[in-house]
């Protein structure tokens, strides 16, 4: 959070609690404040998209919080009748009349002359896998694939290890230059990739996933990818081509196991 | 004047008309086929008649020596089989929704009614839930032929799957047939016996409804959830065990998230339509009683849709459970965008059914003192919107996530994740129970002398389970996946036992409490907007969401066993989706419209009394001589005192 853009803004806001104000005034600042605030006021800027559905929600909710009472209502609207209404406030309504159409027009103008940028293209993360893929000359039906490494962990521990340790070595060979050497995703070729790679200490990633999903993208990587998820933007490779089935079934051991995360279960089917 | 006017009119109508009958028949005359000139008929044979004759001779002959093929599929004009087939059916299912609705809560109002002592409140419940009904027999029959049309496209369009749908379920046909007799018998025995037969055999009928309803609803479910979920067939599509196919793995969650959003959506719909009775009432004993309408039309919706996320919950589960790449299509994939919309929706829902309950209070005397507290719950409401509104998955541009450094942001990523979504709707869910119990106690003063006890009982266990629920959304983030759907379950618990806790505390703590007065019919009319905004946003949502469980299979008629190879194949764009649902949101709109008009005629006066009325009127303007204006009689008085009859 930028605290000099927050500090300030509900310093504002709590003044008004203790002065009473217009209502109208009172609506003025809550909005704009609030909309400064997710503008400005985090480290990382949020997407636009987002604040215009936060607005959205905003708006609706003050426009709930004035209309359900009479005297709030009559208090931000007779100012603003009056505003129209009466004489002595010609000058200042034929420069709103101007004014708003202008700034319309110039948001219009700006959005237009935008700088030069690639299209807007809505990348889905975890796109859907399709039913069967082929890799190691074998049809894997991925409803069905299941880690063939995976029972050693209860079965036959030390086994398990082993694999784990082969893994890991697949890992610092071949993966960490993108995935990190933490697997936060800030590899050295990190910053020159957009999509930028996957960071796999976040819950939201493997941890949602069954490993045959891992086994899919890591096979297959990014040309792999259906439409959706772009696969002409990532930088992905394509592991089959480089790795044998059961180092991939060993490094994704070790993804959940350095991470300390356990893929998804698969429920029973009947 | 004003009838010089109608009849210089009509009159130019009358002259207009056949003119325009004579040139338009002229002009088709014309322009359709070429005529010999009048009395050469016959004896000429021009080289244009020959060809004509060669032409039509050939296509016959092409006709005749086709051999007669089975067709897989057939075009739809402009639109396309995929979206004719998709508006009717979603058009069948909203009638056939509420047509299953309204009989559940009718009956409970009848209940009510029939179990309270008080005569005058029987009589009113007995009058609400007939009210309620009377909206059935026309929705019943355009739901019944909405059906047919529906059939009658899928052969025609679909010809070759619909068939292999019969065959897997041809044993549920009939029976879904007959039961459709039965609703027939039941609703109409229903809605004319009102009054007519003694009150439990009333009742009976009643519940035969519901039941054969219910029914109707499962086997109708077990088709369409098959697409989805396939079972009881071999990997070829080849029929297995038409039980297992039946009774697949989605059939149940949808059977239950359906019961409960038609009971949702029926009762907004009602609801829309007590607002437009308010509407358009004249006197303040109407409005008292439609508001009272719209009241209850709400009640029941929100009660109904508290526990929809959880149903939704269970289904998107089950979903990813039969097979991880639809559920990964829907909730992470192409179709998680339309999730944001549902969610603004629900949110949406959640806040104006808030502020329904909130204008209402305006209706009772002595809400006063509770006023303050509202504007926490609206900010509570405000934050868990926003939470329950964030994308999972961002739409940015690619500057904005190169500035996020990821496709997903440090602080929004997460609110995003489910721990804290479930934990926003419950908090949403304990928010709108508390306005609902903050409007009960609006009029009441307790009187028993462990008030301030209870009242500190009911606050200690409402902030309670706000920080036990916000405890566990937040341990959420720090355990791994399976834990964390585990723990929606305790969350749910909690909610659900605090609701009901503090209700029993309510019931005792208002024990022959001082009550002001209700006001009825007292309400601003932007609440009665409230009502219909509510009512067409229910609809919206069911419109996508169906959308959602049909669209998921993308290419497949059944999922992953049979291929849909028709021209219509692919899955459109979402902002189309959209359209298509706004469109037929909007038929639907105009078809309930018809169906609120048809209801209310029966309310009105028959003409001979409007005929009669209007002469006295007459009259009276006659006598009272021929200046100036007067107000009317029908102005002064009620014009239509609702249920006249
Ligand atoms: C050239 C850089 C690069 C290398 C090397 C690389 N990756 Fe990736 N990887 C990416 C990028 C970029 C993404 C994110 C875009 C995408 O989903 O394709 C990604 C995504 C993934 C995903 C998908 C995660 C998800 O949540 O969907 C997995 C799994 C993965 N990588 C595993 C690996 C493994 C295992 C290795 C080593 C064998 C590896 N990657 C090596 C760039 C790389
Ligand atoms: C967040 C969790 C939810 C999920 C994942 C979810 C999912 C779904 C899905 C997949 C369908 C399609 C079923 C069908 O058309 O047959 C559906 C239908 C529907 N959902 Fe939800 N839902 C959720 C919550 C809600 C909520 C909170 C509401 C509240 C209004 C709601 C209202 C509806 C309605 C009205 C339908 C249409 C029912 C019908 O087909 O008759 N859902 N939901």
């Amino acid at each position: 959070m930028h605290l000099y853009v927050l500090l300030p803004i509900l310093a504002v806001m709590l003044l008004l609690q203790w002065r009473k104000v217009g209502m109208l005034v009172w609506l003025f600042v809550y909005w704009i404040g609030i909309f400064v605030i997710l503008k400005y006021g985090f480290t990382t800027p949020v997407p636009q998209s987002v604040i215009s559905l936060y607005m959205g929600i905003i708006t609706f909710a003050l426009i709930i919080y004035i209309s359900w009472d009479k005297k709030r209502f009559r208090a931000v609207v007779d100012p603003l009748v009056a505003f129209m209404t009466r004489r002595r406030y010609t000058v200042p309504l034929v420069l709103v009349v101007v004014l708003i159409p202008s700034l319309v027009a110039t948001s219009v103008y700006l959005s237009r002359t935008a700088p030069v940028q690639a299209p807007f293209f809505a990348r889905t993360v975890h796109p859907a896998t399709p039913a069967s893929i082929s890799a190691f000359s074998t049809d894997y039906d991925l409803a069905t694939l299941d880690n063939p490494l995976r029972p050693l962990e209860s079965d036959d521990p030390q086994a398990f290890a082993r694999h784990v340790a082969n893994g890991r070595a697949v890992y610092y060979e071949n993966c960490h230059y993108c995935h990190g050497d933490d697997m936060t995703g800030n590899g050295q070729f990190a910053h020159g990739l957009n999509p930028i790679p996957t960071n796999f200490a976040d819950s939201g990633t493997i941890a949602m996933l069954q490993e045959s999903y891992l086994f899919w993208r890591i096979a297959k990587g990014a040309p792999g990818l259906p439409e959706e998820g772009g696969p002409w933007e990532s930088a992905m490779p394509v592991w089959e081509n480089f790795l044998t089935e059961e180092e991939i079934w060993e490094v994704v051991l070790f993804l959940y196991d350095f991470t300390d995360q356990r893929p998804r279960a698969r429920e029973e089917v009947h | 004047m004003k009838q010089h006017k109608f009849k210089i009119l009509l009159m130019i109508v009358v002259v207009l008309l056949p003119l325009a009958a004579v040139e338009l028949a002229t002009f088709l005359n014309q322009s359709l086929s070429y005529r010999s000139p009048v009395g050469v008929e016959g004896t000429e044979q021009t080289p244009r008649m020959q060809g004509i004759g060669d032409e039509q001779a050939e296509a016959e002959q092409e006709a005749r020596e086709k051999p007669y093929e089975e067709a897989e599929y057939r075009e739809f004009p402009v639109v396309g089989s995929r979206v004719a087939v998709w508006v009717i059916a979603q058009l069948h299912l909203l009638f056939a929704a509420f047509v299953l609705a309204v009989p559940i809560f009718a009956l409970i109002i009848e209940f009510i009614g029939y179990f309270s002592k008080d005569p005058a409140l029987k009589k009113r419940y007995d009058r609400l839930a007939y009210e309620f009904t009377k909206l059935l027999s026309t929705s019943f029959s355009l739901t019944a032929t909405f059906g047919a049309f529906l059939t009658f496209m899928l052969i025609i369009l679909y010809p070759k799957f619909t068939n292999y749908l019969m065959s897997v379920f041809s044993p549920t046909f009939l029976p879904y047939v007959l039961l459709f007799f039965a609703e027939a018998f039941f609703l109409y025995s229903y809605y004319y016996g009102w009054g007519k037969f003694s009150p439990r055999v009333h009742l009976a009928l009643g519940v035969g409804l519901n039941l054969v309803g219910t029914a109707i609803m499962f086997i109708a479910n077990a088709w369409l959830t098959f697409m989805t979920s396939p079972a009881g067939i071999s990997e070829t599509g080849a029929l297995i065990s038409t039980w297992e196919a039946v009774t697949n793995y989605t059939w149940m969650p949808i059977n239950i998230h359906r019961i409960i959003a038609n009971v949702a959506f029926g009762g907004s719909i009602a609801g829309a339509y007590a607002a437009y009775k308010f509407l358009q009432s004249r006197s303040d004993e109407e409005r008292a009683h439609y508001d009272w309408m719209g009241y209850i039309g709400n009640m029941v919706a929100i009660a109904a849709f508290l526990p929809l996320p959880f149903a939704g919950y269970w289904l998107a589960s089950e979903i990813y459970a039969f097979n991880q790449t639809l559920g990964l299509t829907m909730m992470g994939g192409a179709f998680s965008w339309l999730f944001i919309i549902q969610a603004v929706l629900i949110g949406n829902l959640f806040l104006a059914a808030n502020y329904y309950l909130w204008l209402g209070m305006g209706r009772i005397e002595g809400a006063e003192r509770f006023h303050k507290y509202i504007k926490y719950l609206l900010v509570a409401i405000t934050v868990c919107f926003m939470v329950w509104a964030t994308p999972r998955s961002i739409i940015a541009t690619v500057e904005e996530v190169r500035a996020m450094g990821g496709s997903s942001h440090p602080v929004l990523g997460l609110l995003g994740v489910m721990s804290a979504k479930n934990t926003a709707v419950n908090i949403l869910i304990l928010s709108t129970f508390m306005s609902f119990l903050l409007y009960r106690r609006a009029g009441k003063t307790a009187v028993v002398e462990w008030a301030r006890k209870g009242n500190l009982a009911q606050f200690a266990i409402f902030a309670a389970v706000c920080v036990f629920v916000i405890f566990l959304g937040v341990y959420g983030y720090f355990v791994e996946t399976a834990v964390r759907i585990g723990l929606s379950i305790p969350q749910v618990l909690s909610v659900l036992i605090a609701m009901v806790a503090i209700t029993v505390i309510d019931v005792f703590l208002f024990r022959g409490a001082k009550k002001g007065d209700t006001n009825w019919g007292k309400i601003p009319a932007v609440s009665q907007y409230v009502l219909i905004f509510l009512a067409v946003t229910f609809t919206w949502l069911m419109g996508l969401m169906g959308y959602v469980r049909s669209g998921l299979r993308q290419h497949w008629h059944v999922y992953a066993v049979i291929r849909d190879t028709s021209p219509d194949a692919y899955t459109p764009t979402l902002g189309y989706a959209t359209q298509v649902v706004s469109v037929t949101v909007l038929i639907f709109f105009v078809f309930i419209g018809l169906v609120f008009w048809l209801t209310s005629l029966s309310d009105k006066k028959s003409w001979q009394e409007r005929a009669a009325e209007e002469a006295e009127k007459k009259a009276r303007q006659a006598q009272a001589g021929d200046g100036g204006w007067q107000p009317e009689p029908a102005m002064l008085r009620e014009s239509n005192p609702a249920d006249a009859s």
